[in-house]
């Protein structure tokens, strides 16, 4: 074990994909000898050399065209998109290319092989283009798995499983805890499970799941509702596709509740689909609504931003309104 | 049948375009004189003064800022250093009644126009008077009296935009045009080829102009694209070009008002590309230590455009030691004293967290808003700069 933060953890899983298997690759706007705005890539061109890391022109749809032909040519590209925010360009090349591949050929050719990495999220003073949390906008797209880890630990295991995983995936990184999040994490290689959520801590009250940098959030939230006595069972859904219902629903049953948390705003977030799914399965079971505690539905704004964001706070009301139903 | 009317070979004949060498204007030495042959510049001292006033505004307006965000007093800063000769000596050859779809380094050309020091301030600080409304991150500034677009950080957005409002400007026959800049980065997006491209075919008075500052963020332009520059491009929209000495104030002024004349005048596009240097980081995020060295930016530091202007006006005797002294000491101040006044200022309100999401606040985010106004009046502490907008005293009012 090593104490590290996320990139170092992000850092040390890309390294040893490249050390294990020379075709995989990793470029981008910045990431060669800069080693990317965030030094996720730090080292990896003089480790790999300047064929295996590079920078790219800074143009989003080339590189996501340019990931889709290797990945299609057998290559494992890993390739990263800036800020989540600017995404949008390889909107295109991601939906109807890399989600579709593989279905449209008849399995004749596919993409599998594709990792694209983005920084995610608010609480940055980043405004309107460096917070947007956008997993909605893919989730709606059959084809290609999303990916969000909470932690250093989380991080380096689903990023190698990302990686290996023989389908495209996006793997959206809280930029938050880049430096903020530390803690142990096992040298060498190992992974953990996609499409698996992880029961953080049970209970018995309630149910509070999210994802990624909202974790923090349901934390501290769920320390002061237990503090008065109510049992939160907490659940990180650490792929949101395809996503893991079984244990989201098996732990509903057991409660009776659910609160939902995620940055992305209220309509046609990701919640909106987990509590159509969840009351489905668990309708006769609910003691209270399924809640949902989102950014509002607005664009992501600068000074403001404290009052947007659902943090602990808000989370915390949601459980005592959902308890007290 | 898709014709062309290039000639016809009888065995293959590959092209690298190495025939289309793109020259370089210049007029104006570091020194302060002409170069020989260079045409005397169209440029009387009232509008040289405004725009060498307008560039050391713009320097020490940057310098101040960034002291301030590495004090902590602001969030982010993008210094316009060693560009102010291509913002401004551009922006200086237009009609003020031109449209500027800037991409975020050319808080110069807004100096010129007139923006004045409080107005960057309340941007900057994202305060009450902020026109954006504290939703963006500083130095996206618009104005729509001076006729600027409001700056959107996604990078080359703005290019296509500013062939479309020319396009617009163009029907409406009042003779103005629009001028788009962006960086040799920028110019790697698919935006930049289908604004160039969407301009020539339709025809469109608009000024593409490149400020090629060596880097974005950390990568160099020999990593940004093969050919030399980003001028070549314009043969492949069959659009007019011209590249220029971006340190050379009065190269990038002769420059564009030439391309404006094609542009308004014919309605024919041109690309204009500066050649100049990022002297400054990327941001205030940005540290270039990781990517290039020092003697590379002495080098570029010797070719100060704004040292190089000073000359020029003090050979014409325009300009003098004391009336140097006088604006920087001016500039100061005022940028000392405006920042204290703007940094005190309130936030904006909290409606404006739901306004102008739409024309009018939809019931379901007014819904959202309420609930948010009720959390607060609960949580008052956590919330202390709209805490006192939801009180009870201020309640339905707020």
């Amino acid at each position: 074990m090593a104490k590290m933060n996320m990139l170092q953890a992000i850092n040390d899983a890309l390294d040893i994909a490249m050390a294990a298997n020379d075709r995989v690759l990793c470029f981008g706007e910045d990431v060669g000898v800069f080693g990317g705005v965030f030094r996720a890539t730090s080292h990896l061109q003089q480790k790999y050399g300047k064929d295996r890391c590079f920078n790219t022109p800074l143009v989003e749809q080339g590189i996501i065209g340019f990931a889709n032909g290797l990945a299609a040519q057998g290559a494992t590209p890993v390739a990263e998109i800036q800020f989540a925010d600017y995404i949008f360009p390889a909107f295109d090349q991601i939906v109807n290319e890399s989600a579709k591949y593989r279905y449209r050929s008849g399995n004749l050719f596919n993409v599998g092989g594709l990792t694209i990495r983005a920084p995610y999220g608010g609480g940055i003073a980043g405004g309107l283009y460096h917070s947007q949390s956008p997993e909605a906008y893919f989730a709606h797209t059959p084809g290609l798995k999303i990916v969000v880890p909470r932690n250093p630990h989380q991080a380096k295991g689903l990023l190698l499983a990302s990686i290996h995983d023989p389908n495209p995936t996006l793997f959206f990184e809280p930029k938050r805890l880049y430096r903020a999040s530390v803690g142990e994490v096992p040298e060498g290689e190992y992974e953990l499970p996609l499409s698996e959520a992880e029961i953080v801590k049970e209970g018995t009250d309630i149910t509070v799941l999210g994802w990624g940098a909202q974790m923090e959030v349901i934390e501290q939230a769920v320390e002061q509702a237990e503090k008065e006595g109510i049992s939160c069972e907490v659940i990180d859904l650490r792929t949101i596709l395809p996503w893991d219902v079984e244990t989201v629903a098996q732990s509903v049953l057991k409660t009776g509740r659910l609160v939902v948390t995620h940055e992305a705003p209220l309509t046609g977030g990701f919640a909106g689909e987990i509590a159509a799914t969840i009351q489905e399965r668990c309708f006769l079971y609910l003691e209270s609504p399924i809640a949902r505690v989102t950014g509002m539905d607005t664009p992501f704004p600068l000074v403001l931003e404290k009052e947007h964001l659902p943090n602990h706070l808000k989370v915390y009301e949601a459980i005592r309104e959902s308890v007290e139903f | 049948m898709t014709t062309t009317k290039s000639k016809v070979v009888y065995s293959p004949v590959f092209t690298d375009g190495a025939e289309f060498r793109i020259p370089t204007f210049k007029l104006l030495k570091q020194d302060g004189t002409l170069y020989k042959g260079g045409k005397k510049p169209d440029l009387d001292k009232e509008k040289a003064l405004r725009i060498y006033k307008a560039m050391v505004m713009t320097r020490v307006l940057d310098e101040r800022m960034l002291a301030a965000q590495r004090q902590g007093r602001l969030s982010f800063y993008m210094q316009c250093t060693g560009e102010e000769a291509a913002v401004i000596g551009s922006a200086a050859a237009l009609d003020d009644a031109d449209m500027i779809m800037a991409q975020y380094r050319e808080q110069g050309a807004l100096a010129y126009r007139g923006f004045t020091i409080d107005e960057f301030m309340n941007q900057l600080f994202g305060n009450e008077l902020d026109y954006g409304k504290g939703r963006q991150m500083p130095v996206h500034y618009g104005s729509s009296k001076l006729n600027y677009m409001t700056i959107s950080s996604p990078l080359a957005t703005q290019i296509p935009q500013a062939t479309g409002y020319a396009y617009g400007q163009k029907l409406a026959g009042d003779g103005h045009c629009t001028i788009t800049y962006f960086g040799e980065g920028a110019a790697s997006e698919g935006d930049f080829h289908a604004a160039l491209n969407m301009a020539a075919v339709h025809r469109v008075p608009v000024i593409f102009l490149c400020r090629n500052n060596g880097y974005a963020i950390s990568t160099p332009a020999t990593e940004q694209f093969a050919a030399d520059g980003v001028a070549p491009r314009a043969y492949g929209y069959k659009m007019d070009v011209i590249r220029v000495d971006g340190n050379d104030i009065l190269a990038v002024h002769e420059a564009t008002k030439a391309a404006r004349k094609l542009a308004v005048e014919e309605n024919r596009p041109v690309l204009v590309e500066t050649m100049t240097y990022r002297l400054a980081a990327h941001s205030s995020s940005d540290d270039p230590s990781g990517y290039r060295s020092k003697d590379e930016e002495a080098v570029w530091r010797e070719k100060d455009p704004i040292l190089r202007m000073q000359r020029w006006l003090m050979k014409h005797k325009w300009w003098s030691e004391d009336e140097e002294k006088q604006l920087q000491e001016s500039l100061r101040k005022e940028v000392l004293e405006t920042m204290k006044r703007a940094q005190k200022r309130p936030p904006p309100p909290l409606e404006s967290l739901v306004t102008d999401v739409y024309d009018e606040v939809p019931p379901s985010l007014n819904r959202q808003f309420e609930k948010l106004k009720a959390h607060i009046r609960k949580y008052p502490d956590a919330y202390p700069k709209s805490a006192g907008a939801v009180s009870e005293t201020k309640k339905g009012g707020a």
